[in-house]
């Protein structure tokens, strides 16, 4: 197994008489996005500051590619927090710095390139968060999203390999909270860094992050794949993920993946062997190319779009549907075979491509001033369940049968190519 | 009596015990304080010698500039008015004084060296410390508690080279520059009062003026608004940079005592040494 990039060994933190952290155990992965989460006050923020040196474990060691950071000479463990950076969660912008000044700060302040060389990987990094527009505004000017723009900004400005994210979408709306995972996502893949998340954003978070790290109790009760953690039993879940998790999915209406299960083992697993159901995958494609050009609320538009239809024309015949992934749905349809299925399929193709992708391109028309062509397509897969068949199995046939049912062309100029 | 621990009642023990500690309770809270005190001193002094060293690290010199703006050049209105009157209210004191004696032609002498020796270092200090000083803690102070500090930090920004060592480095080049303001427009006060007012002659106000003052007075003028310097530059930020740490209060007020402390604390401090300091040149 490859030598964690950081690995906690039996971390313990007490502030006064309260201990915080007890004996914590915790490795984390290059290149992966690791999410810790657990309840409020349960010390993810801690644990995290511990990652970058903010504060230093009473008990036990924190070791950075195998070694401890206690017995680095100082200029190693410099080097070892110098690939790190951090966006807090309350930002911690310079209320009296301009959004600019305060993204080309560190730029300014640990390097010696020219003025005209800060500048324009400052306006580059403006551009992709979309802050071209509040570039000389004050952070008290701006929106609290546009605020946490900026901070990411500023945490990505050095190129770091790790990036520590303190509850990013805190305060933030169902449509903005997914449009900065999906960014966060997004960058990640783009620049390769190392992502290390604390969010109460379950499920969201789950479709982004590669390990979960559960916080309960003053220890690491669960490190494994989001997958994994449907089949973690312990306290926690009942006490943490369903207290985090709402009712319904925030930004599409649908059920949550763990409600999906529930429902899906209650209703299909009882059923006989020859009584058959429906299961549909519908994937948007070129989200990252759509965020891209057009921004991310563009992209979670599109998704939200694709949520409602979804919801609208399956939840009339008794289907039930989840977001699988973070450009991925599935529904699945308990009391239509697989001609029915294809049938109310057609229906919805027709209706997302006459109203659906009109409210996608709505947005894009609206936030596009790029020359360059943007396009996005939605793809759809249909595939007969059996009670005897796993799930995951009929997903992934599902998958392999889409084929494209809308598709949003360039858009130049607000005009149509 | 004294009497022996084998033969004490039971319970008497306790009671005694509780005899000796409310005793030296008081003793122990003291001692606690004075603990205290000496900590806070050792920290504060690390505090200052870390951001001296720091004034000469690279990408400074605009920082420092800036400063100089903001505690220099900005105070120079206040200072000025406060120049002017305590210029003025010297000549008026003093010539009523000296006229008793028929001396009333040593008025000059009497406001240059009261003012140049000590009223000018005293006075401008003070009123940098409640002008900028006051500003220099809650700027800090809420910088650390919107977590500003540690982004500094995380940043791989020192935040003592960042933020202290240009306000300790333009503390140090305001406040000669400022009492040398300060003692030159009181002088114009006192002529004002004394000349233009009561009548003394403006040659020998000026002659007096001119022949009183040696290079040492203003030399040890000099000395004493670089030791305030130190001190209001080194309380009021480590009064800000420390503000979290308050044991009586938290957050925005942790902030708001701290800026008062800074004040109290700087006012005091500039007065001590000004004893000590007079005392050691004179």
């Amino acid at each position: 197994m490859a030598t964690p990039l950081i690995e906690f060994k039996d971390v313990t933190k007490r502030f006064g008489a309260r201990t915080i952290l007890e004996g914590v155990n915790l490795q984390i992965f290059e290149g992966e996005v690791t999410t810790i989460i657990g309840l409020s006050g349960a010390g993810k923020s801690v644990l995290l500051k511990h990652i970058i040196g903010l504060l230093k474990p009473d008990d036990g060691s924190i070791l950075f590619r195998g070694k401890p950071i206690q017995t680095m000479k100082r200029s190693e463990r410099d080097a070892c927090f110098a690939q790190i950076s951090y966006m807090f969660q309350s930002n911690a912008l310079f209320d009296s710095f301009t959004v600019y000044d305060n993204i080309a700060l560190p730029l300014r302040e640990t390097t010696n390139l020219s003025r005209k060389e800060i500048d324009q990987r400052v306006m580059a990094r403006i551009e992709q968060t979309e802050l071209a527009d509040v570039a000389r505004k004050y952070p008290s000017e701006i929106s609290g999203g546009m605020q946490k723009r900026a901070a990411l900004a500023r945490a990505l400005i050095t190129d770091p390999k790790i990036v520590l994210f303190d509850e990013p979408t805190t305060g933030q709306d169902p449509i903005r909270k997914n449009a900065i995972l999906s960014m966060i996502a997004q960058y990640q893949r783009k620049f390769g860094f190392t992502a290390i998340l604390v969010s109460h954003e379950i499920p969201d978070v789950f479709f982004i992050s590669n390990r979960i790290l559960a916080l309960y109790d003053r220890k690491i009760v669960f490190q494994g794949t989001p997958e994994e953690l449907e089949g973690f039993d312990h306290p926690f879940k009942e006490e943490a993920i369903r207290s985090l998790e709402g009712l319904e999915e925030e930004l599409t209406g649908l059920h949550s993946k763990r409600q999906f299960k529930v429902r899906y083992q209650t209703q299909l697993n009882r059923r006989e062997l020859r009584e058959t159901y429906a299961v549909a995958v519908f994937t948007l494609e070129n989200l990252d190319g759509l965020s891209d050009l057009l921004g991310h609320d563009a992209g979670q538009e599109a998704i939200r779009s694709l949520g409602l239809y979804i919801d609208k024309h399956f939840g009339a015949v008794g289907g039930f549907s989840t977001r699988h992934s973070i450009n991925q749905f599935v529904t699945v349809l308990p009391y239509s075979d697989l001609a029915e299925a294809e049938t109310i399929l057609a229906e919805f193709s027709k209706e997302f491509r006459e109203e659906g992708i009109r409210a996608v391109r709505a947005v894009a028309l609206r936030k596009s001033t790029s020359p360059e062509c943007v396009e996005f397509a939605v793809f759809a897969g249909l595939a007969q369940g059996q009670p005897i068949v796993e799930l995951d199995s009929i997903i992934e046939f599902a998958k392999f049968q889409q084929r494209e049912i809308a598709r949003l062309e360039c858009v130049v100029g607000g005009e149509r190519k | 009596m004294i009497q022996h621990p084998d033969r004490q009642a039971p319970g008497q023990e306790i009671t005694i015990k509780h005899s000796r500690l409310a005793l030296a309770g008081p003793f122990a809270a003291l001692g606690r304080s004075a603990v205290d005190v000496i900590n806070a001193m050792g920290a504060a002094t690390i505090f200052l010698f870390l951001a001296v060293l720091m004034i000469f690290r690279p990408k400074q010199v605009p920082k420092i500039a800036q400063q100089v703006y903001y505690i220099g050049a900005r105070s120079t209105t206040i200072i000025m008015l406060v120049g002017l009157f305590t210029g003025m209210v010297l000549g008026l004191q003093s010539y009523h004084a000296l006229v008793k004696f028929g001396a009333q032609g040593a008025l000059g002498t009497l406001v240059v060296l009261s003012l140049v020796r000590e009223l000018g270092p005293v006075l401008t200090a003070i009123m940098i410390t409640a002008r900028a000083g006051s500003a220099i803690t809650a700027e800090i102070g809420i910088q650390r508690i919107s977590e500003q500090i540690d982004a500094l930090g995380t940043m791989r920004i020192d935040p003592l080279r960042y933020l202290i060592s240009p306000r300790l480095a333009a503390a140090l080049i305001s406040f000669p520059l400022l009492t040398a303001l300060f003692d030159l427009i009181g002088i114009i006060g006192g002529y004002l009062s004394g000349v233009v007012l009561l009548g003394v002659n403006a040659g020998t106000y000026f002659h007096r003026v001119q022949t009183s003052v040696e290079l040492r007075d203003v030399t040890d003028g000099f000395i004493k608004a670089l030791v305030f310097a130190v001190i209001v530059a080194t309380v009021c930020c480590y009064q800000g940079y420390f503000a979290h740490l308050r044991k009586d209060s938290h957050g925005a007020k942790a902030v708001g005592l701290s800026t008062t402390s800074a004040v109290v604390l700087s006012c005091v401090l500039i007065l001590v040494a000004d004893y000590v300091v007079t005392s050691l040149l004179i």
